[in-house]
């Protein structure tokens, strides 16, 4: 497989790997955090850790777009999707994930709600073409990197004078997100040392490109390395993170520059900006109410809004208070310190979102990593 | 008084209650399509049974039902599989699959030229097997009670005599043999479905295995411990079902697990894991550690079994983990699938 195996190259992680142990000192410990769920994912699906010297730890971000949505969007999407002239479409992660009360659009589908999984914004279009007479729901999540592909959708819908057509929109913004962890007194009262560094995400900045993380970097005093998904990308991110910090550097460094450039993909952020606007505020699960957080439709798109067009209310509701998935998505806790872990809480049987995404911290864990977490409690 | 009965219009007629009915109609479809497609001698003394003669040692019988969506794929259709499918679960003892039996469930408006080429299909693989489907049954239910048509078979083998192929066998130490390259059936299925559709060159690899595996046999005998196939869920699944059953761990070397260039890249691009696709032509082997290269070697000759490899080794493991060194040089476990498979959002 051209493209993905020479980034998978055993001989060259291992140099990397003896690059890292090389230039770590060892009287430091160096704690980066992943932001992007698919880095964490791809850091135990091969065994990254296994390469790391003691010292360097990632610690888990909340960059997966499934684990940040709060319990109360999926009570509404529960809501809407009950509503007899109603198709909700989704992805196919957004299935199991636990409503307040524990239930899941998996059960409302079984219970009869007409409730369907896309592969892309083009099913949903497809969907309403085909059912002129219901109101078709896409059910729009991710951050940076698939909002364009839900503008394009209402693009096409307009010109296509779909009526039915509707947007239940969830989609977030990383930097915003970045800086409510920085500001997040969390680790320093849990007693545990700051993060040193972060690896920056790498499909959000083929779209908004490394400018957006240079306040961030400066505010703060962190360096910030892009990285692609692939196992030497990461590799060699916390290697160009370690010579940052050794160097007492805070610079926003690309090193997935294959893809990423310093401005982004131009088009699809005026796509994006002609269609959305700001939200005031947006709330993230674990991370609370972050201010200019989330996007909405901007007026003149409201036919395609379905929060106006149903008039939904937001809710607020309390997240389960024996899950961690908060502190684990600020990175303040580890999946296996919550108690939840592994016993009550699987992918089976998910209290918190963070074991249902694929890319959640404990469902990589859970599903990757499990002989380390045991590990890790026996030691503890 | 001869009645003059219509014949059964296989270009553009379909399946309605009559011919599940138990009158007329459905003896010209049991006979005009199903005998046509599947004729033997059992089924041609026309009895609701078929005996048949057995000989001294043991028999081995397994049951399945396909519900195959969609009913026809790149590599065959609902009616090969389910010959296949029942054949491979026989096989999977060590046995020689013998006969068949075949139930029918079709839902009103079911064209029968579709089923005519479904059963022209099970007639074929039963016949490339040397495997008789001697005895069946008919229902037709209301549209939209089935979602077109499920087939339920049935297996009769025959052991022979010292074979006790049983998860709890396996021993630390032994050998993981497949015997091939993973995740064909799934993909060709998945690029099949709406909504899903793309293009792929990859064929299912539906295919009876009862062959391959009386040659591992002949070359194992009782150093093979347990075969299974690797269909829902995987190898992965089969290997923590086997891990569990026998109380021990399994540490595979992914560099050495078999996937052709093309399904890997079907599961990059949909954000899936070869472990967990289905198969339908492949087994997996736990083999004594002095067998090992024997049997290996007997499938690599063997046409169904020329891509095998040896794939690493059971463990001692109280966790019962299936750990996996990866290609980078690090170690991850491949866990059971939950739920289904889904592709990840972005």
């Amino acid at each position: 497989m051209k493209y993905a195996e020479e980034f998978r190259d055993r001989t060259i992680a291992q140099g990397l790997a003896r690059a890292i142990a090389a230039q770590a000192n060892p009287q430091k410990t160096y704690r980066f955090m992943e932001f992007c769920g698919g880095h964490t994912h791809a850091i135990f699906r091969y065994g990254l850790e296994d390469l790391l010297p003691a010292n360097v730890r990632m610690i888990h971000g909340p960059g997966c777009p499934v684990c940040v949505l709060p319990a109360s969007r999926i009570d509404m999407a529960i809501g809407l999707a009950e509503r007899p002239e109603v198709t909700l479409c989704i992805y196919g992660d957004l299935m199991r994930v636990p409503g307040s009360q524990g239930q899941s659009l998996l059960r409302a589908k079984a219970l009869g709600a007409d409730i369907r999984m896309v592969y892309s914004t083009l099913d949903a279009i497809r969907s309403a073409e085909q059912a002129p007479n219901r109101e078709v729901v896409f059910f729009a999540i991710g951050f940076e990197t698939t909002t364009p592909a839900t503008a394009v959708m209402i693009r096409i819908a307009e010109k296509k004078r779909l009526k039915g057509l509707s947007v239940f929109c969830n989609h977030v913004l990383t930097p915003p997100a970045m800086h409510s962890i920085l500001g997040s007194p969390d680790m320093r009262n849990a007693g545990l040392p700051e993060i040193g560094g972060f690896i920056g995400p790498a499909h959000v900045s083929t779209i908004i490109g490394t400018q957006p993380y240079e306040c961030l970097a400066e505010e703060f005093g962190k360096p910030i390395v892009i990285a692609g998904f692939e196992p030497l990308d990461l590799m060699q991110a916390i290697l160009m993170l370690v010579r940052q910090v050794n160097d007492g550097r805070y610079e926003v460094e690309n090193q997935y520059s294959r893809a990423v450039k310093r401005a982004g993909n131009q088009r699809a952020r005026e796509e994006v900006s002609d269609i959305f606007e700001l939200r005031d505020q947006f709330e993230w699960h674990g991370l609370g109410l972050v201010p200019n957080s989330g996007l909405k439709l901007k007026k003149a798109y409201a036919q395609f809004d379905a929060e106006a067009r149903f008039a939904i209310h937001e809710l607020r509701v309390a997240d389960n208070p024996a899950c961690d998935c908060g502190a684990i998505l600020r990175g303040a806790r580890r999946p296996v310190d919550c108690r939840l872990f592994g016993n009550v809480c699987t992918p089976r049987t998910p209290i918190g979102s963070c074991m249902v995404s694929s890319e959640g911290a404990c469902a990589a864990y859970w599903k990757y990593g499990r002989h380390r977490a045991y590990q890790v409690m026996r030691a503890s | 008084m001869r009645v003059n009965q219509p014949k059964l219009d296989l270009e553009n007629g379909c399946v309605d209650l009559s011919h599940g009915s138990g009158g007329r109609d459905m003896e010209q479809l049991i006979s005009g399509l199903f005998h046509q497609a599947f004729g033997n001698k059992w089924l041609a003394r026309r009895n609701d049974q078929s005996a048949f003669n057995v000989g001294t040692g043991r028999m081995v019988m397994s049951t399945d039902a396909y519900v195959v969506s969609p009913l026809f794929f790149p590599g065959g259709n609902i009616g090969s599989l389910a010959v296949h499918g029942t054949i491979n679960d026989v096989a999977m003892a060590g046995a020689r699959p013998q006969y068949l039996s075949a139930s029918f469930i079709i839902e009103e408006g079911f064209r029968l030229l579709d089923l005519k080429s479904i059963a022209d299909s099970m007639g074929e693989a039963a016949r490339g097997a040397g495997v008789y489907i001697i005895t069946g049954d008919t229902k037709v239910v209301e549209r939209g009670k089935a979602d077109g048509l499920f087939i339920s078979t049935t297996g009769v083998g025959f052991l022979a005599d010292g074979l006790d192929l049983s998860a709890e066998k396996a021993r630390a130490g032994d050998r993981v043999l497949v015997s091939g390259s993973l995740g064909e059936h799934g993909v060709a299925i998945m690029s099949r479905r709406q909504n899903l559709a793309f293009q792929t060159q990859i064929i299912s690899d539906s295919a009876a295995l009862h062959d391959l595996v009386a040659v591992m046999v002949g070359a194992g005998g009782g150093g093979i411990r347990v075969m299974r196939d690797p269909t829902r869920g995987g190898l992965a699944a089969t290997l923590n079902e086997i891990a569990h059953q026998s109380g021990l761990g399994f540490r595979l070397q992914e560099n050495a697990i078999p996937v052709k260039p093309e399904v890997a890249a079907a599961c990059e691009l949909l954000g899936l894991d070869p472990l967990h696709l289905a198969n339908e032509g492949k087994l997996v082997a736990i083999v004594a550690p002095d067998m090992a290269d024997a049997v290996l070697a007997a499938m690599k000759a063997h046409r169904l079994g020329c891509d095998a490899a040896d794939i690493g080794e059971a463990i001692a493991d109280d966790h019962h983990f299936v750990q996996i060194a990866t290609s980078v040089g690090g170690v991850r476990i491949a866990d059971w699938l939950s739920g289904e498979q889904l592709p990840r959002i972005c």
